[in-house]
């Protein structure tokens, strides 16, 4: 796939402060010093200072940005086509993101038939940003999509883009376009050109089949990766390589296995005599720390070298040490350990050392994950009869609780930190196991917007991976 | 060849759940009466020894009926020189995942410890957990619960 600029419009109304299209490439972090306040959805920035934790939570309700976004133009059916689908999915990603209010294109007026939009019909509907496009077929399965962002009270390119690429990629177009949309008006990295490893289920609960399965965020290009013969959990991306680490029942000898995207093979990782278990890459990439039982029935943390595979022992506590991650600056790694009696949270150094207790709350704690930010580390907490996703700092301060309900676990992050995916299952009604289902939610890190995944199957344990452009 | 081992598996949950009232009736011990079960077999121990012991709930620890069950596996296994064990610790679906798997090992691992130091060659016995991927019971209430948290040996 190749992209290149594209000049902003010769426009009768430009204003004097008006600029020329960035030639920086999409990586534009200045966003802010660039648009106009008024186009700032009003939300809490991710990384929460102490003190104004509870306002983040109210300020994140309100103003999503007010965005139109018609049909991209197409010169022939077929690119008229996919020009309405990449509309589509770039309204879902922003829609979903819940810090956009996309405008209903039935409330559109009129039909823009030049390149510069009639800003005045766009005004009419209260949009505040508006995003058009082109799709040209270029012969074989070429294509040519052209976008740009609008801001349109002052009747401003933002934004603007091409992108040529083979046509079987446009959904990939259509995330990249929403993620640019989303670093210029918002100021931060997107997360939409990302995919999710998770575990799919299927079959009566007493003989369930869990495939290693993959798709894009949004639940599209769904693929499992293994066939179903052996059980397979906890899949996590590597942070830049085309690989998952997960477990695999592989043989009646549960392991943890390396999977190649592109070669489809698997490796098991490390020769370890006892189980191994909850993977995680370092941020490098170039280890994974994990967990090993030992015959008494305990369980020790471990880290492999993934060039000479290697490994060294972190913990020998006597108790189960499971689920170790690290920070996203390599230093720390929080876990969940029983030793001082019940399932608890613990940091400590990446070298194993100074391991402390973060969790003080009510009910046990597990499956910790720290934010790419740095600033928060999300977990499952059990208390009584119910389960609840919540996040806290790195020291345990701040606690906050996302969801609650009968049963849900296991959080992921994504790439930009500001949302969180993790699984719900619903009880049973009978014990036929009737009713069981297990489907994906992702939410906003204050708590807000929480929205289902649709997956073919039930699915649990996802691993969001990281953006791929 | 998996989907053998799965079957394997619904049939020693069928069995069990008839084992239990078979148990209060005839007692622990008794020999196979006619029903054509072969001596010495997995069908043999679901039926007349008792296959699994359970734990209460987040706990590991045997319970004095777990370890008469076990105590009939060991005498049984004595019995059957020729028969090599594997015990599947599982528990209930109130738990995470990680911490299931290793706590399922550990119900394993007390179970096989019990049968080793009754005299059963630690070389015999095998462990494995199955966290909550493998209930005997589908419904997600206490009843259920507590049929799944429990420590299952089969025949290898």
């Amino acid at each position: 796939m190749t992209q290149s600029e594209i000049p902003a419009l010769p426009l009768a109304d430009l204003n004097a402060r008006g600029f020329s299209i960035s030639r920086r490439g999409l990586a534009v972090g200045a966003a802010a010093l660039i648009l106009p306040n008024r186009l700032y959805a009003q939300t809490a920035p991710a990384s929460a200072s102490p003190a104004d934790s509870a306002i983040v939570v109210d300020r994140a309700r309100i103003d999503p940005i007010p965005i139109a976004i018609p049909v991209f133009a197409g010169g022939d059916s077929v690119a008229q086509r996919m020009g309405n689908d990449i509309a589509g999915v770039i309204t879902n990603n922003l829609a979903r993101s819940g810090l956009f209010r996309t405008i209903d294109p039935a409330a559109f007026i009129g039909q823009d038939t030049n390149d510069v939009p009639n800003f005045a019909n766009w005004k009419g509907i209260g949009a505040q940003a508006l995003v058009t496009g082109k799709v040209d077929s270029q012969g074989g399965n070429k294509l040519r999509v052209e976008f740009r962002l609008w801001d349109v009270l002052p009747g401003q390119q933002i934004q603007g883009t091409a992108y040529s690429a083979d046509s079987t990629n446009w959904r990939r177009i259509a995330h990249i376009i929403s993620d640019v949309i989303y670093e210029r008006l918002l100021g931060e990295k997107g997360y939409f050109d990302t995919r999710v490893c998770y575990i799919a289920g299927s079959g009566p609960r007493d003989r369930r089949v869990k495939r290693l399965a993959i798709m894009d965020q949004d639940g599209e290009n769904n693929r499992f990766l293994t066939d179903g013969t052996w059980i397979a959990k906890t899949p996590r991306f590597h942070p830049s390589q085309d690989k998952v680490a997960f477990m695999s029942y592989a043989n009646n000898r549960p392991r943890v296995y390396m999977y190649d995207l592109d070669t489809q093979r698997q490796s098991v990782l490390g020769d370890f005599s006892g189980m191994t278990l909850s993977p995680r890459f370092a941020p490098d990439g170039n280890s994974v720390v994990m967990a090993q039982t030992t015959p008494g029935g305990n369980a020790d943390i471990y880290t492999v070298d993934l060039a000479s595979r290697r490994s060294h022992q972190l913990t020998n506590s006597g108790s189960i040490d499971v689920s170790p991650c690290y920070s996203p600056d390599g230093t720390q790694i929080v876990f969940n350990s029983d030793r001082g009696g019940d399932q608890q949270l613990y940091v400590m150094g990446a070298d194993g050392s100074n391991p402390r207790r973060i969790s003080f709350g009510n009910g046990r704690y597990g499956t910790p994950v720290w934010s790419p930010r740095g600033d928060l580390i999300a977990y499952t907490r059990l208390f009584e009869s119910t389960f609840a996703i919540g996040v806290m700092r790195p020291d345990g301060s701040g606690e906050r609780i996302l969801s609650e309900s009968f049963y849900v676990e296991g959080p992921t992050f994504a790439p930009n930190g500001r949302v969180i995916m993790f699984w719900r299952e619903t009880p049973a009604r009978d014990n036929r196991g009737t009713g069981f289902s297990a489907r994906l939610v992702s939410i906003d890190i204050t708590g807000f917007n929480e929205r289902q995944i649709p997956t073919p199957t039930d699915a649990s344990e996802p691993a969001w991976g990281p953006l791929l452009a | 060849m998996n989907v053998k081992i799965l079957g394997a598996f619904a049939a020693v949950a069928l069995l069990a759940a008839c084992s239990d009232n078979t148990a209060k009736t005839s007692g622990s011990g008794a020999t196979a009466t006619g029903s054509g079960i072969v001596p010495g077999s997995q069908e043999d121990l679901v039926a007349n020894v008792g296959d699994r012991v359970f734990y209460d709930f987040n706990k590991s620890g045997l319970k004095t009926d777990g370890k008469a069950t076990l105590d009939r596996q060991a005498a049984w296994l004595a019995k059957y020189a020729q028969n090599n064990v594997q015990v599947a610790g599982n528990c209930d679906e109130r738990g995470t995942e990680e911490y299931n798997i290793a706590l399922g090992q550990r119900r394993a691992a007390a179970a096989r410890d019990y049968l080793v130091a009754k005299g059963v060659a630690s070389t015999r016995v095998t462990t494995i957990s199955y966290g909550k991927d493998r209930p005997t019971a589908l419904g997600s209430n206490e009843a259920a619960w507590a049929q799944n948290r429990n420590a299952i040996t089969s025949v290898r």
